[in-house]
């Protein structure tokens, strides 16, 4: 009985506990919503976000922004997921793609912003999205950037173009991440396929990552292995060359002649909590005070406003003019948007998982290359030729990744939908195709090499 | 030995009170949390691993599938390979540790301790980061040695790499349990082999390691889960060919509709408990448990000098080698640039300063979260641990399974569970929904912890012997008032074992929080060092708050092992009459 009495004390005094907790819990939000909240899902880094809410804070004193930062599949899940109850305002991340999962599905509300001042097309991208859903406001390009502590190590010169990375002193040097990991890389695959053609330059890609040491995970993961020095030649984002160097790290960085430029972007979600602060936020960026903010040297992005580059520090290129920058590719959105997911997991089966054996294929033809420069050894040159040509076949043609119905297969499926193959069937195809025609190269490369 | 005959009459007469009891009644509850917190979520995300990707029909294609592609069978391959060699290399590392300081009169036995367990304190990929600056390609070690002697060790390329850093990880899951089972033999047990002539290796092999058996297992099964399911350690090392990779890739992609992560991560945790099994198997019919508590121990004993250099080597030596990934995140810390050369190019305090400007809200709220889940996973695994190896309840072996399960399933699929289970659920008062309430990430905490606290606990009990329970009932104590006054009492060093190694992996968790962080007030400190690391500036304030996580890991651990010494003491003293 005393036992029972004591129990319950003990549970009154914790409910008393747990009052009290609640209370403060009350008054803390009380005190925190004096400013409005305007809740934004992003990826970028935290020296962005918070140059961006200090410089917003500054010039609109009825909103707070209030930054949640994940990485892009997770700030699109994360999206997916609390749909039904939604308490983020917008999502502000560079990869377009992540807007036209979220817009299919619904998820993205149209507004209505002042872009004056802002041209419609940055190169060939278009700057916004289509009808408001998504408005860009700083561009990228993609491009090589290398540590020149490592390349003198090294003796290497720094690489210039696209097809430079594929030489054979590159060896082991490289790196990048997979397009299936980040939209940006996604981009730069698709321009390079674009640029030089489907066959052209899926053969392109497949020599450069011969030459790599690594496939990361993150984009991110990138730079920070040019900067720390385990790779030497990294393909990546131009502001993240600008801000490695920037801090300091000895880093430098070239726009080959085929790249495009594309827009990161901010757009409005369904059903956000606090609408107008969301569109106050977006004309902020947009706006020429916003667009000066990027030029902080831990931000270093394009801006879409081309008024704003009068005050650019110091390596900042203008896209809109002179020839640094030379967007040369005539970018075609809809089909890089119509094939997105088979180009990624083409890439993923013929390059990401079987980067090991790839390697080992395109060292033995560059060896055997090496070994015959100067002789005319025309059983070698045969040779050599039909490794090259086993490396570079890929299993899908241009039309088929252009198809629809060929794409269905690697799209989440709508209601009703009936599509004919699954994406895992296909992949175990192509990755039979790929290892093997690897492992045949490479035999055919040391045949060819100990003529 | 005389309870053998006894002990068929006790269990049946346990099974018709348990019906009743409040063992069972705590069973149900355990078993509710459980559903709800952990099958529920995991089920809600996986059953995509049945479903036809097209038409939404149950199937078994999937599965076909898996088993017809030669990559996801070498990746099975590559991640078995991975996970045993990293119970070997890890053994090889935590068993002279736990040895020399359990067993010989060894200045700083505690010290030693701790900071054999520091290694898990550290989110894997910053780890990771350290690592390939100090043993990478391009590394401090390889720079030197390309410079002075014209040649690179590839420590860190490939599944070696993966290995090399996964055993350096998780050796301490052996060190804390094992020696926790050393310091738990009887001593009696030693004596008797010495005075029937055993010295020696002999005596080790033959008596003081099989009576460590249960934390061995223990602890051997954790890292063999662990690696296996591990992600962050190969993502960072990019190696793709292993399972959880494989999985994580395919989960995370934007919108493609692959069911495959979720088969993989089906298979993950199907293995997980299948592993766990087999080591349940091999504990089976063996008593491990002993009567005589007085001593707290093997008898320790006085090192010959030259044994104490050897000792002292060895000791050095691996600590050296345990510690070089926090050797790597200091001079990050305290580093300028660190680009390409052996050291950074200066030093300063300027990262140091950053964080305690911006980022003290994350060790706050890290020592909030951690410290409840911990907590909360010591009573839930006390209470498992009791009704599986003490109590007749039917399907008690499921709880055990079920909470073990745990280990194996993938942080990211945890995090969307309870988004798609408990975003729409508005918790009372508060007013938010439960999935963005900082409760939540609590849960997330102790549920993927548990296991860790619940194979402390058992290993703990198993050690208890029956008959001191009953002997305390006989004496008219009641069931409740002998688990409370003899059994917990008895489990106290596995408890805080338990509770230590909870509370300092839970508080660098990072996969599952970064699904359920809602606004960054609410952010642990894994997330903060994860947000720093995503830009070339941030890399420093990065490390420096690893670092402070690190340290503030360390001295908690550092007093636990006093206490766990201290008691063991107090408990010798008490006994001396004897």
């Amino acid at each position: 009985m005393i036992d029972l009495l004591r129990i319950m004390e003990e549970a009154f005094s914790m409910r008393k506990l747990l009052g009290l907790t609640v209370l403060g819990l009350l008054m803390s939000v009380s005190i925190v919503n004096a400013a409005e909240k305007v809740v934004v899902v992003t990826t970028f880094p935290k020296e962005m976000t918070d140059a961006f809410a200090a410089a917003f804070a500054v010039s609109n004193q009825d909103y707070e922004l209030e930054v949640l930062n994940k990485g892009t599949s997770a700030a699109v899940q994360f999206i997916q997921e609390t749909a039904g109850n939604n308490t983020t305002d917008l999502m502000w991340v560079s990869a377009p793609d992540a807007f036209e999962v979220l817009m299919a599905n619904g998820l993205l509300e149209s507004v209505d912003i002042n872009t004056e001042g802002i041209p419609d097309k940055i190169g060939t991208y278009p700057i916004n999205g289509p009808d408001g859903y998504y408005y860009g406001f700083a561009a990228s390009g993609y491009g090589i950037m290398w540590n020149t502590r490592y390349l003198e190590a090294n003796n290497l010169e720094p690489a210039r173009e696209w097809e430079d990375l594929a030489k054979p002193e590159y060896y082991g040097h490289v790196g990048m991440s997979s397009p299936s990991r980040s939209g940006t890389t996604h981009l730069t695959v698709e321009t390079l396929l674009q640029g030089a053609g489907w066959d052209k330059g899926w053969a392109d890609w497949k020599w450069i990552a011969g030459n790599m040491n690594t496939v990361t995970e993150r984009s991110f993961g990138v730079p920070d292995g040019v900067n720390s020095g385990n790779i030497g030649l990294g393909v990546v984002i131009d502001f993240f060359a600008f801000t490695s160097r920037a801090s300091g790290f000895p880093i430098d960085f070239a726009y080959p002649s085929v790249t495009a430029v594309v827009p990161a972007n901010i757009g409005v979600l369904k059903n956000a909590p606090n609408p107008e602060g969301a569109k106050a936020f977006i004309e902020f960026l947009l706006s020429p005070e916003g667009q000066q903010v990027l030029f902080d040297p831990a931000i270093m992005r394009l801006p879409v406003n081309p008024a704003a580059y009068a005050n650019a520090p110091d390596g900042i290129p203008n896209p809109f003019e002179g020839d640094e920058v030379k967007a040369s590719v005539n970018f075609d959105a809809d089909q890089s948007k119509q094939r997105y997911n088979v180009v990624n997991s083409l890439f993923d089966v013929m390059i990401t998982y079987r980067l090991n054996e790839l390697r080992e294929a395109v060292r033995a033809v560059q060896l055997a290359e090496i070994a015959h420069a100067d002789t005319d050894n025309a059983e070698a040159k045969a040779l050599i030729a039909e490794a090259r040509a086993l490396i570079e076949a890929t299993p899908v043609s241009e039309e088929e990744s252009l198809s629809p119905a060929f794409a269905a297969i690697f799209q989440q499926s709508t209601e009703g939908e009936v599509v004919e193959g699954r994406q895992a069937e296909l992949e175990r195809q192509w990755d039979a195709m790929v290892v093997e025609n690897y492992a045949e190269a490479k035999s055919l490369a040391q045949k060819a090499a100990s003529l | 030995m005389t309870t053998n005959s006894v002990a068929p009459a006790r269990m049946r007469q346990w099974r018709i009170f348990s019906g009743l009891s409040g063992t069972a009644l705590v069973g149900v509850a355990v078993t509710i949390f459980l559903l709800a917190f952990l099958i529920l979520p995991v089920l809600k995300v996986t059953y995509v691993a049945f479903q036809d990707p097209s038409t939404g029909a149950l199937t078994l294609h999937n599965f076909g599938d898996f088993f017809r592609s030669s990559l996801f069978r070498s990746s099975f391959v590559n991640s078995f390979y991975v996970s045993a060699m990293s119970v070997v290399v890890a053994t090889v590392i935590a068993l002279p540790l736990a040895y020399i300081t359990t067993r010989f009169n060894f200045g700083g036995s505690a010290l030693i301790q701790s900071i054999g367990f520091i290694p898990l304190i550290m989110p894997p990929f910053v780890g990771a980061i350290a690592m390939q600056l100090l043993f990478g390609r391009n590394g401090t070690v390889n720079l030197l040695l390309s410079q002075y002697l014209g040649f690179k060790i590839p420590f860190m390329e490939g599944l070696n790499g993966v290995i090399f850093v996964q055993s350096l990880h998780y050796f301490p899951f052996i060190l804390i349990n094992l020696s926790a089972s050393l310091r738990n033999i009887d001593k009696a047990m030693e004596e008797s082999a010495q005075n029937l002539g055993c010295t020696g290796f002999r005596l080790f092999r033959r008596i003081v390691f099989p009576l460590a058996m249960p934390g061995y297992i223990a602890g051997a099964a954790l890292v063999f889960i662990k690696v296996f399911d591990d992600l962050g350690t190969p993502l960072l090392l990019n190696v793709n060919n292993m399972l959880a990779p494989q999985a994580f890739l395919r989960i995370s992609s934007i919108g493609i509709n692959d069911p495959m992560g979720y088969v993989i991560s089906f298979i993950l945790v199907a293995f997980s408990v299948f592993s766990l099994w087999a080591s349940f198997l091999f504990m089976r019919g063996k008593d491990y448990s002993t009567v005589q508590k007085g001593d707290g121990g093997l008898t320790r004993r006085d090192l010959s000098r030259g044994e104490k250099v050897v000792a002292y080597g060895v000791i050095i030596f691996i600590l050296l080698l345990v510690l070089s990934p926090h050797v790597g995140l200091a001079l990050l810390a305290f580093g300028t640039i660190w680009s390409f050369s052996p050291l950074p190019d200066g030093y300063t305090l300027a990262n140091f300063a950053t964080v305690f400007e911006q980022s003290i809200q994350y060790v706050t709220n890290t020592l909030l979260y951690a410290g409840l889940a911990a907590g909360f996973d010591i009573i839930l695994g006390t209470a498992i641990a009791y009704i599986v190896l003490r109590t007749g309840i039917k399907g008690r072996k499921l709880l055990d399974y079920m909470a073990t399960a745990a280990l194996a399933v993938p942080g990211v699929v945890l995090g969307i569970g309870y988004l798609r289970l408990f975003h729409s659920l508005d918790v009372p008062v508060i007013g938010k929904p439960l999935a963005s309430w900082w409760v939540i990430i609590v849960i997330a905490l102790s549920v993927r912890r548990l296991p860790y606290a619940l194979r402390a606990c058992m290993a703990a009990l198993q050690q208890v012997s029956l008959s001191l329970e009953e002997a305390a009932e006989n004496l008219g104590a009641s069931k409740n008032r002998s688990i409370r006054r003899i059994v917990v009492p008895l489990m106290a060093g596995g408890i805080l074992a338990g509770f230590v190694t909870s509370f300092a992996t839970a508080a660098v968790e990072l996969s599952a929080t970064i699904m359920l962080v809602s606004t960054n007030d609410d952010a642990p400190l894994s997330y903060g060092i994860y947000l720093y690391m995503q830009s070339p500036s941030g890399r420093g304030a990065g490390a420096a708050l690893g670092i402070l996580a690190v340290v503030i890991v360390g001295l908690g651990t550092y007093l636990s092992n006093r206490i766990i010494e201290k008691d063991r003491a107090r408990k010798a003293e008490v006994d001396l009459p004897q």
